[in-house]
């Protein structure tokens, strides 16, 4: 008899704790994609809405802002920090309308020529060639506008033009919000719960001492009111044993499940590359902008791995010595293409379209792919799994704003709902958007 | 009582066969269980359970590992130095052209990633801007084809390209007797010109053309050229064995301007007249307003009656040719002159004589033909290549080269072509197989396919156009002419030479002019640099009359050898979305088959796939399986060309039907299509693979059908409408119904089927294969009825059930039937019947009126197919990609590349269908988004409305009031606007507008 109460004893301990550990796990990992969630772009990212437009007309500003990023952003910071080259605030300050369009031109030539503006700001920055841009001088003129207006100044690369224009990164910010929320009403539940437990526990006990002194209790009534609480006789009783073994076996469904549905989701994936490439050195110190190398995103519906030709835009004459760039050099030579480890895996029966994302609904690249500009080595951030694309669809406001192909449904849904204008709420949650 | 129309798809339907009946109440084959090899090998039923065995046991060691396996390592591969013009994911399109044996189209090709994926039709062109041919379609697959030369050959064996250069240069300078080449049609006229300049060097040179499928009488008869016929400003169309709409001439622009004079609307109800004489029935005569069968023994007499009635000489229907219809003919022809055009398929000079006579007499001359713009598309000339082959067996041929020529298949004379070959030094084919020709050869040097080439085209006088490479060689081929450049001792390269034979024509800055050449594809200033011989006719129409009546009628059994529209002439057979293409017709796939008239199958006791014997004039036999074919013309039977190859370099189409090319014979120096040959049946069976019979409409009123008197009359009238009764009267269907309405606010997508314009060609379907990846499945799969095709083209005969007592036209009604076709596809139902009887919710409707499938979620139950009133729902009975058993193109990674990455390879035991194109949709939506604009009507298509060549599909947004499906839906809405099935109440997003006949 004791044995089996031991047994039981046990058997009730081990759930016990196998249900608070499981419990925590899941708390622990809830709490994780709250962070997740909450996390996705940086605090430093989002950017400085600053005076956009102070100076100049906004269209050159947007010009020389596409100019910049796509063929200067790469050695320049539209600020004052040295990438490779200088900064470029204040450039016009520094040297004349004409001897830039010159020096953009051709540097070396006016090098060369012995101008002495040119002589210095090259052994200054330790002798490494500008490569000459064919620009046009009203393209010129538009990126020095667009520098001198300031707008982007902080940051030009880790982030995006979305963020610069004030455009928040929508998605997140929601799941954020609803997730803080739920936090909120659980925590008054847990603190009126605790606050009624106490109560009727005071209660209980005041009625218990009421009667003990007041009236005369015969015995039946006395052991009821005096009773013991007995412990034994919970773990005994066979609906508690039914409870308990049944949330054992569910939790343990739930775990087996859980483990089953894993399958096949790379979260985390951060596999060796052939050449060791940093995006933390990159897209994060030296700001280069997504788009210069991955020139397909706002296109296409992959975003493209770079070709070499891109590398060798700087890397002809920047580290040349290194290891891994001779490896670049070595694929060149040899004509055979560098072989990158494929990190995000979509499935074949699922479509996925960058330009749709990046482009249309102004997504940052970090939403999905995490923080890039941290990463030494990249990783897998998002568990690409359908339920997480449904989620987002779900929640995300879509980003009609001067869009010409949604004011009229703009327009619709005001008229007939109140709720956010979701993708979900167009149709983004429908089979053949995703698969045909 | 009113006359009513009967539909059937085929003899057997008419008839309730009971095999027929046995299957139209098993709508869903199911041979369970399901054998893994095709149904026409024995030995499957035995292994079945030991590899179940082994598949559980394979199951459960997967599911076991599963847990702890990694994905496998996947590898990004970027370009080393990207093309400037390449963005991975996104399609570029190129203007070029296809050119194969008479059928020309202005193309634009789709390339991803630098491999062409798809052929669409060149909208800058004026001959061809709507739609393709089939065979365009179809050609894309050409480029992957595994079974291509993939290197030179010397005696047979593989050698280099320097080898083959030093070996024919060396020959070529020490050659005795004449050098000939030997070609089909060269439209080219940097070819031509090249091919001039390379027989300049030698002391007797000569480029002998014929082709296949021959009109050499026409040129004879019309000075060299083919006159510039042109079917729109025709009122009155007389066609006399000419299947100008499948595979006569040049079908695809002819098929163009015959639909522009057939589209009716209720302001210009008026449309032409089209009268067809043939004994095979073509498309072009299922497309007739009034058709006759007549033999081919006839058409002389019959062209020969027309001439002299139109002449004034008087002239009658000759005997056993329905004569009210030859009355009526020549009454429209007399009263239409000006505005009407007879042609003939006939290769007799005589016949095509008096056909030009006859157009002269009508005044067809700067209405009906273009005198200006004569075709090029076809320049064979028999006699010149008849005399070759006399010349090679006599000895005084030294160096003979084919180009797009299989002589030693295609002749008459295939023996005599091999047996001469024999007695020449030098023989070089510039197959890109080994063919039947190039296995005579001592050198094959591989031409390279068209989309790896450079090319011009000059299809008619005055327009020109380019053909450029859209994929650099895939295997170590050349092209013809570059070989001919490097032989001649040449080191330009026939870009630089094309390029240069252009400024002849160039005006302005001749870079400007190159580029804008290059990017529109077509040149139609009116420039002209084709040169072709013109020649002088010798026989008179009148002289021509007057033998074609003293001319016996001929006894016994006639055969006729015609032109598949899918298959062509044989050149590009080795395609197997092209054979598993239904023919418009018979609805056959993988095969031909001796088609014979109803009567002639009664007497002889055949049934559809006994194998018969024909034995030629000439005594060869050859044999095939027999098929019923109504409105054969009595007393003859027809074989398609093409098939009966036994080349291992034609494992597609290797040991299907028989050869017809021995039924063709030659006389008067021209090759004549038909002959008198003797029939047996022989105890064998074959069966074919036909597609008609695979579902039934049960009586049903699935497609409409009027005359242009009762159009003319009242427009309202001439579609039925079916009605429900109710309490308040005759109601609309969609007005009773159990469930809520869609609301679609941002986009409907509907689709407009012009049945009246609709020819049934079948490009369509073909189109459709291709852009979604539809899997080939072999004929024994066929036979199974498990074809895969999205899009049918459902063709009904029809015949009016008479009452009794009219005698005259009590005649049988598969003796002559009328034709109609109705291309069929996914409805998309509003209230879609499939969607609800979804077990997993797997087909759903969209916010924009598409009915989805998503395949992923099938579970493979088929209760939608079930479900679905229109049988458009195809299941994945097997995996047909990486499967040995399918062993097509999307078995070997070369086929592959033809696959559309934008559209998923769908895997065993799902269930697919048409989906709208909406990977189209998807991306114009995006491309418009991308532009901040709505997207324009016309900017999204689906492949079927793109590749039509008679404009008689229309795609677009239904909710949009400015677009073209809306404007065509209000205005025909009542007329003759119908859905299909409206009864039921499904109310489909597919509506088909009545088709009109313009009855004599």
């Amino acid at each position: 008899m004791i044995s089996c109460i031991l047994k039981a004893k046990t058997k009730f301990l081990i759930a016990f704790l196998f249900a608070v550990t499981v419990s925590f796990g899941a708390w622990a990992q809830a709490s994780d994609q709250a962070d997740i969630a909450t996390k996705g772009v940086e605090p430093g990212a989002v950017a400085t809405a600053s005076d956009a437009g102070a100076a100049g007309d906004p269209a050159v500003i947007s010009a020389g802002q596409s100019l910049f990023k796509n063929n200067c952003a790469a050695c320049h910071s539209a600020g004052g920090d040295v990438v490779v080259g200088p900064g470029l605030q204040g450039m016009s300050q520094r040297h004349s309308e004409s001897w830039l369009i010159k020096w953009i031109r051709n540097s070396q030539a006016l090098i060369q020529s012995g101008d002495a503006q040119a002589v210095a700001v090259y052994e200054q920055y330790n002798k490494q060639a500008m490569p000459s841009f064919a620009f046009s001088d009203d393209e010129i003129k538009s990126i020095i506008t667009y520098i001198e207006s300031g707008v982007d100044a902080a940051p030009a690369g880790g982030t995006d033009a979305a963020v610069a224009d004030g455009t928040q990164p929508v998605g997140d910010q929601a799941i954020g919000a609803i997730g803080g929320y739920l936090d909120i009403i659980l925590v008054v539940l847990i603190v009126v719960l605790i606050v009624l437990v106490v109560t009727l526990l005071l209660i209980s006990s005041i009625l218990k001492n009421y009667l003990n002194k007041n009236k005369k209790l015969d015995e039946y009534d006395d052991e009821i009111v005096n009773q013991r609480f007995d412990l034994s006789k919970v773990y005994k009783s066979s609906a508690v044993r039914t409870i308990v073994a049944l949330i054992f076996v569910v939790v343990l469904i739930d775990l087996g499940l859980d483990k089953m549905m894993g399958i096949g989701i790379q979260q985390g994936y951060q596999p060796r590359q052939p050449i060791a490439f940093s995006h933390a050195l990159h897209a994060g110190e030296h700001e280069i902008n997504c788009n210069y190398c991955h020139t397909t995103v706002y296109e296409s519906k992959s975003a493209s791995i770079p070709s070499a030709n891109i590398c060798m835009n700087c890397h002809s004459q920047i580290k040349t010595e290194s290891q891994e760039i001779q490896k670049i050099y070595r694929a060149l030579e040899r004509n055979k293409p560098i072989e990158w480890v494929r990190i995000h895996n979509l499935p074949d029966l699922a479509y996925f379209n960058h330009a749709q994302h990046t482009q249309v609904a102004g997504v940052e690249c970090q939403t999905c792919h995490g923080p890039i500009q941290e990463m030494e080595v990249v990783y897998q951030y998002s568990p690409l799994t359908m339920g997480w694309c449904i989620d987002c669809h779900r929640e995300t406001p879509l980003n009609t704003k001067g869009n010409g192909y949604y004011d009229n449904l703009v327009k619709l849904h005001e008229a007939s709902s109140k709720g956010a204008f979701t993708v979900a709420s167009n149709g983004g949650t429908e089979c053949s958007k995703c698969h045909y | 009582m009113q006359d009513r129309i009967k539909y059937w798809k085929g003899i057997e339907e008419l008839e309730n066969t009971p095999e027929f009946a046995k299957h139209a109440h098993n709508e869903f084959p199911e041979f369970l269980p399901l054998n893994e090899t095709p149904a026409d090998s024995k030995s499957s039923q035995v292994s079945a359970p030991r590899r179940d065995f082994l598949k559980l046991l394979g199951f459960g060691l997967a599911a076991a590992t599963l847990a702890s396996c990694e994905a496998p390592v996947r590898k990004a591969i970027p370009y080393l130095n990207k093309p400037v013009d390449v963005e991975p994911g996104v399609a570029n399109w190129y203007a070029s052209t296809y050119f194969s044996h008479g059928d020309y189209n202005s193309v634009l090709i789709k390339t991803r990633e630098g491999r062409p994926i798809k052929i669409e039709p060149n909208p800058m062109s004026s001959i061809t801007p709507l739609g393709t041919s089939p065979r365009a379609q179809g050609s894309v697959l050409n480029v992957y084809d595994n079974n291509r030369l993939r290197h030179p050959l010397i005696k047979g064996k593989e050698a280099k390209w320097e080898q083959v250069d030093r070996d024919i240069t060396s020959r070529l300078s020490g050659i005795n007797g004449k050098v000939v080449l030997v070609s089909s049609t060269v439209a080219s006229p940097s070819t031509k010109q090249l091919i001039d300049e390379f027989g300049s060097r030698f002391g007797s040179f000569e480029h002998v053309t014929y082709d296949a499928n021959s009109a050499s009488a026409l040129l004879a008869a019309n000075g060299g050229t083919i006159p510039g016929y042109d079917f729109s400003k025709a009122n009155i169309i007389v066609s006399v064995g000419a299947d100008f709409l499948g595979s006569w001439i040049a079908p695809t622009p002819f098929a163009k301007q015959y639909i522009q004079n057939r589209k009716i609307t209720k302001e210009s109800a008026v449309m032409s007249r089209h009268y067809q004489f043939e004994t095979i029935l073509s498309l072009t005569g299922a497309n007739a307003d009034v058709r006759v069968p007549i033999k081919p023994s006839q058409e002389a007499a019959l062209v020969a009656a027309l001439y002299n009635s139109i002449s004034g000489q008087g002239g009658s229907a000759p005997a056993n040719v329905d004569s009210k219809a030859f009355a009526a003919a020549v009454r429209d022809l007399n009263a239409n002159k000006g505005k009407a055009l007879v042609v003939s398929g006939s290769n007799d000079p005589g016949v095509q004589t008096m056909v030009t006579a006859l157009n002269e007499a009508l005044g067809a001359g700067g209405t009906t033909i273009d005198t200006a713009a004569p075709y090029f598309v076809k320049q064979g000339n028999d006699a010149q290549m008849l005399r070759f082959i006399e010349d090679m067996n006599a000895g005084t041929i030294g160096a003979v080269f084919f180009y797009n020529a299989n002589p030693a298949y295609d002749h008459p004379l295939a023996d005599r072509v091999a047996s001469g070959l024999t007695k020449v030094g030098l023989k070089v084919s510039f197959a890109e197989r080994v063919d039947e020709t190039a296995l005579l050869a001592d050198v094959v040097a591989p031409d390279s396919n068209y989309l790896e080439s450079w090319n011009d085209y000059e299809p008619k006088r005055g327009f020109l156009s380019l053909a450029q490479p859209v994929i650099s060689p895939i295997f170590k081929t050349r092209q013809m002419q570059d070989s001919l450049l490097t032989w001649s001792g040449s080191t330009t390269t026939y870009y630089d030479y094309i390029r240069n034979n252009w400024r002849k024509v160039a005006s302005g800055d001749f870079n400007t002019f190159w580029d804008k050449a290059v990017h529109d594809g077509v040149l139609e200033t009116g420039a002209t640099m084709l040169r072709v011989n013109t020649t002088a006719n010798t026989i008179t129409a009148a002289a021509a009359a007057s033998a074609a009546g003293s001319r016996a009628a001929g006894n016994g059994i006639e055969a006729v050898v015609y032109e598949k529209v899918q298959i062509g002439p044989g050149y590009e057979v080795n395609n197997p979305y092209l054979q598993e293409a239904g023919d418009p017709i018979t609805k056959s796939t993988w095969g031909n088959y001796v088609t014979m008239p109803r009567l002639m199958a009664e007497e002889m006791k055949v049934v559809q796939g006994d194998v018969l014997r024909i034995t030629t004039a000439n005594g060869k036999t050859i044999e095939a399986p027999a098929l019923v074919q109504p409105g054969q013309a009595p007393g003859t039977v027809g074989l398609a060309m093409g098939y009966g190859r036994d080349l291992e370099s034609m494992p597609v189409v290797r040991g299907l039907g028989a050869n017809a090319f021995p039924i063709t014979t030659v006389a008067n120096n021209a090759v004549s299509y038909s002959s008198v040959v003797k029939i047996e049946k022989t105890d064998a069976t074959s069966p074919i693979a036909q597609m008609q019979t695979h579902h039934t409409i049960m009586d049903r009123l699935v497609v409409q059908e009027n005359t242009l008197a009762n159009y003319q009359a009242d427009p309202k009238k001439v579609t039925t409408y079916i009605r429900l009764t109710t309490h308040d009267g005759p109601v609309k269907p969609a007005t009773v119904s159990l469930w809520d309405d869609y609301e679609y606010k941002n986009h409907h997508w509907g689709m407009v089927i012009d049945l009246n314009s609709c020819i049934g060609c079948g490009a369509c379907t073909l189109s459709c294969n291709i852009e979604n990846n539809i899997p080939v499945v072999g004929k024994a799969e066929v036979i199974n009825r498990r074809e895969m095709h999205w899009m049918r083209i459902d063709r009904y005969y029809s015949a009016k059930e008479h009452e009794e007592k009219d005698y005259a036209e009590m005649e049988h009604p598969a003796d002559n039937p009328s034709v109609i076709f109705q291309p069929m596809m996914c409805q998309h139902c509003n209230h879609a019947p499939c969607e609800t009887v979804c077990p997993v919710a797997a087909t759903m409707h969209s916010s924009e009126g598409i009915n989805q499938m998503a395949y992923n979620r099938c579970v493979g139950t088929r209760y939608c197919a079930n479900n679905c009133p229109y049988k458009v729902r195809r299941f994945n009975w097997f995996a047909y990609a990486n499967n040995d058993k399918f062993d097509y193109n999307m078995n070997n990674d070369l086929g592959k590349m033809v696959l559309n990455p934008d559209v998923v390879v769908r895997s065993r035991g799902v269930m697919e269908k048409c989906s709208f194109c909406v990977q189209r949709v998807q991306l114009g939506k995006l491309e418009a988004k991308r532009e901040n604009r709505r997207p324009k009507d016309g900017e999204i298509v689906s492949a079927c409305a793109q590749s039509c060549p008679t404009d008689a599909i229309i795609f677009g947004d239904m909710l949009d009031p400015e677009s073209r499906i809306s404007q065509v839906l209000a205005k025909e809405e009542g007329e003759r606007a119908f859905q299909v099935l409206e009864e039921i109440n499904v109310q489909p997003n597919v509506t088909y507008l009545t088709k009109i006949r313009n009855l004599a």
